[in-house]
């Protein structure tokens, strides 16, 4: 290692006063031009990154099938496509959810995303019963918890009839917050 | 000649750069004389991080980290491109030498006494290591984008959740977006390839940095304490009177050990390859049952096996408060006895810890708390009738879904209680009011049963006696 060159060195002698304010200066100088590239960087770069959750997915109707597919007191899966998929999204846009015909004009639709963990729950036709591969959670017919983890009834989500069709409408995975 | 030239080449190297003096002075830094094989597994873990390093490059010629494409390039990757499904495999079972080489190295560390002082940070370091190293598992499970790997995102979505306040962006943040969809895998994607290598390396620097200052740890020898006051100085001593150059004396094993670790791993990607891709990612098939691999498959039974209602506290404050009392460690307690023979409760907590990972893995491997949604009608043989209300029973103990979650033999699920000898446990009138009302883990099957059909599924109960003698 070289001394010659630090300040302590017996060639240049003790730093004058003025030198050590002017050190401080262009210390600190560094440090505001420095804070300014970054932030000038940090901005755009940030936002971009976290701007997609400030944007608000606008929710649309889905048809899953003509309302004479249905039976009454039947329960089944039915498939649509998410409200706004990006266009790489390859089947990663769709989604499905538990379609319940409860008489003739009234219908429930159920996420499938079990309260507990959010896995996929399937519904066991005969034993009338939503049952969770996961950690065994179970539910009624009508989304009430029946047995195990889930803290919470399944998730539903809109639902209507139009023009002969069912509609349901997109909504993000429920999240369950208790 | 050709020697001369080459030396000349290699002194105006030297010189112009510096570097082999400098890396040349660290390897061959003192090290204490006695620390031999139970030293390895830090290299060895860095070792395989470099395994995952390189193999993780290959693998990214063929990958498309797109939503709609991962999975073919996995498809492609797996069973067309030559070695494909050999690199995958090295992939898989570096990642699993580097979970258990982290593991095993900081039990080394932790029996030693190595992380007092003045080596606090070398253990701060390495918890935060630990931490990537796990997000890196987690990430590149995802990133083979199959359904298991959705399905894995929504969990870690609904996990994120649950904390506190932020809890619903967090789940967004982890999603992309309101559902797993094209933004997913690119997020999934950056994390395990871009900023968690780059906070490894960062992170590895530092570590090794703190290696360097404070020097490779002496092995414990009972009854010498360690005192923040005195110890650099003995420890000055030691390594001037006895100290050996790291470089070759101590290296060799470091070496040795690396490569009969990848030897292994390489056996394995050859022998067994990587994990078998699973259906596609489409969120809409609903027949799926995601599991983690291996090395998150104890954390699987955790979440499985704890009180129903504790999951909202746990999912969020378990990890933060065993991440904070690891860190927390060497500042609790940085002096005194380090030899593992004079802190039997060091070695205890090691045990049980072990034991408690090992036997929650066996839980989640075997995850009895999972329905069989798979058991198929019980033959006649064990039903033991063909007509008749215990065949009506046994075909409705079928149908409403009990055999998913109870044995009868060998047959059914292992979330309630075996039934194969219910009768010789319970009345009649004690099966129909268990049936009837449920219990915390069984629906109540009140509203769902005829009184007929109960009578079937009790006559079928009934008749499963087995005969003591």
């Amino acid at each position: 290692m070289k001394e010659e060159n630090t300040e302590a060195s017996p060639i240049c002698g003790p730093p004058s006063a003025a030198e050590i304010s002017r050190r401080r200066f262009l210390a600190r100088l560094s440090f505001v031009v420095g804070g300014v590239g970054a932030l000038t960087l940090a901005v755009p770069i940030i936002s971009f990154i976290v701007a997609p959750f400030f944007v608000r997915t606008k929710e649309v109707w889905r048809s899953v099938g003509k309302i004479d597919s249905f039976k009454i007191g039947e329960t089944t899966a039915v498939k649509y496509e998410d409200a706004s998929p990006l266009p790489w999204a390859g089947v990663t846009a769709r989604s499905a959810a538990w379609l319940r015909r409860v008489n003739a004009d009234t219908f429930i639709a159920f996420s499938i995303n079990c309260t507990h963990l959010g896995c996929p729950v399937r519904w066991l036709a005969e034993a009338n019963l939503f049952m969770c591969p996961c950690h065994g959670g179970v539910y009624y017919q009508d989304g009430t918890v029946a047995a195990g983890p889930p803290p919470l009834p399944l998730a539903r989500y809109p639902v209507r009839v139009k023009d002969g069709e069912v509609q349901i409408q997109t909504a993000p995975i429920p999240i369950t917050k208790k | 000649m050709f020697q001369r030239i080459f030396t000349r080449i290699r002194d105006w190297v030297d010189d112009r750069t510096g570097l082999p003096e400098a890396v040349g002075k660290m390897a061959r830094h003192l090290v204490p004389p006695d620390a031999k094989w139970w030293y390895v597994f830090g290299s060895a873990t860095l070792c395989a991080f470099m395994i995952q390093v390189i193999s993780g490059i290959a693998l990214a010629f063929s990958y498309i980290p797109s939503a709609s494409e991962a999975y073919s390039t996995l498809q492609f990757i797996s069973d067309q491109a030559p070695f494909g499904h050999f690199l995958r495999g090295l992939h898989y079972y570096g990642a699993s030498a580097m979970v258990l080489m982290v593991g095993l190295h900081m039990a080394q560390v932790f029996l030693f006494g190595s992380y007092k002082f003045p080596r606090e940070l070398n253990w701060a370091t390495g918890v935060l290591l630990l931490g990537f190293t796990l997000i890196m598992g987690f990430t590149g499970q995802l990133l083979r984008w199959d359904q298991n790997a959705v399905w894995s995102v929504v969990v870690a979505a609904e996990q994120t959740g649950r904390v506190p306040f932020i809890g619903k962006w967090l789940a967004h943040f982890t999603l992309g977006g309101d559902t797993v969809g094209g933004a997913t895998l690119t997020r999934f994607f950056v994390v395990h390839v871009f900023i968690m290598p780059g906070l490894i390396f960062a992170f590895v620097g530092l570590h090794l940095w703190l290696v360097l200052r404070h020097g490779i740890s002496e092995p414990p020898k009972p009854g010498q304490l360690v005192d923040p006051k005195t110890y650099r100085q003995e420890y000055k001593e030691l390594i001037a009177k006895r100290g050996r150059p790291f470089w070759p004396d101590v290296a060799w094993r470091d070496l040795v050990f690396c490569v009969a670790m990848i030897v292994v791993i390489a056996a394995l990607g050859l022998i067994f390859g990587a994990p078998q891709l699973e259906k596609p990612p489409d969120p809409s098939i609903i027949a799926a049952s995601p599991r983690p691999d291996w090395y998150l498959l104890w954390y699987f039974g955790v979440l499985a096996l704890l009180p129903h209602g504790s999951e909202k506290y746990f999912m969020v404050f378990g990890p933060l408060l065993v991440g904070m009392l690891l860190i927390a460690l060497p500042f609790l307690s940085n002096r005194g006895e380090r030899s593992p023979r004079r802190r039997p409760w060091a070695v205890a907590a090691v045990l049980m810890t072990v034991v408690m990972i090992a036997t929650l893995w066996v839980e989640g491997a075997n995850s009895p708390w999972s329905p069989n949604f798979n058991a198929p009608p019980l033959p006649p043989s064990i039903v033991g009738a063909t007509n008749g209300p215990v065949f009506i029973g046994a075909q409705l103990f079928h149908a409403k879904a009990c055999l998913n979650c109870h044995l009868i033999g060998d047959d059914g699920g292992r979330r309630g209680p075996d039934l194969t000898d219910v009768a010789n446990r319970l009345s009649k009138n004690q099966m129909i009011l268990r049936i009837s009302n449920g219990g915390v883990n069984m629906p109540a099957y009140a509203a769902n049963l005829a009184p007929a059909e109960m009578d079937a599924l009790v006559a079928f109960l009934q008749s499963r006696k087995i005969q003591r003698r």
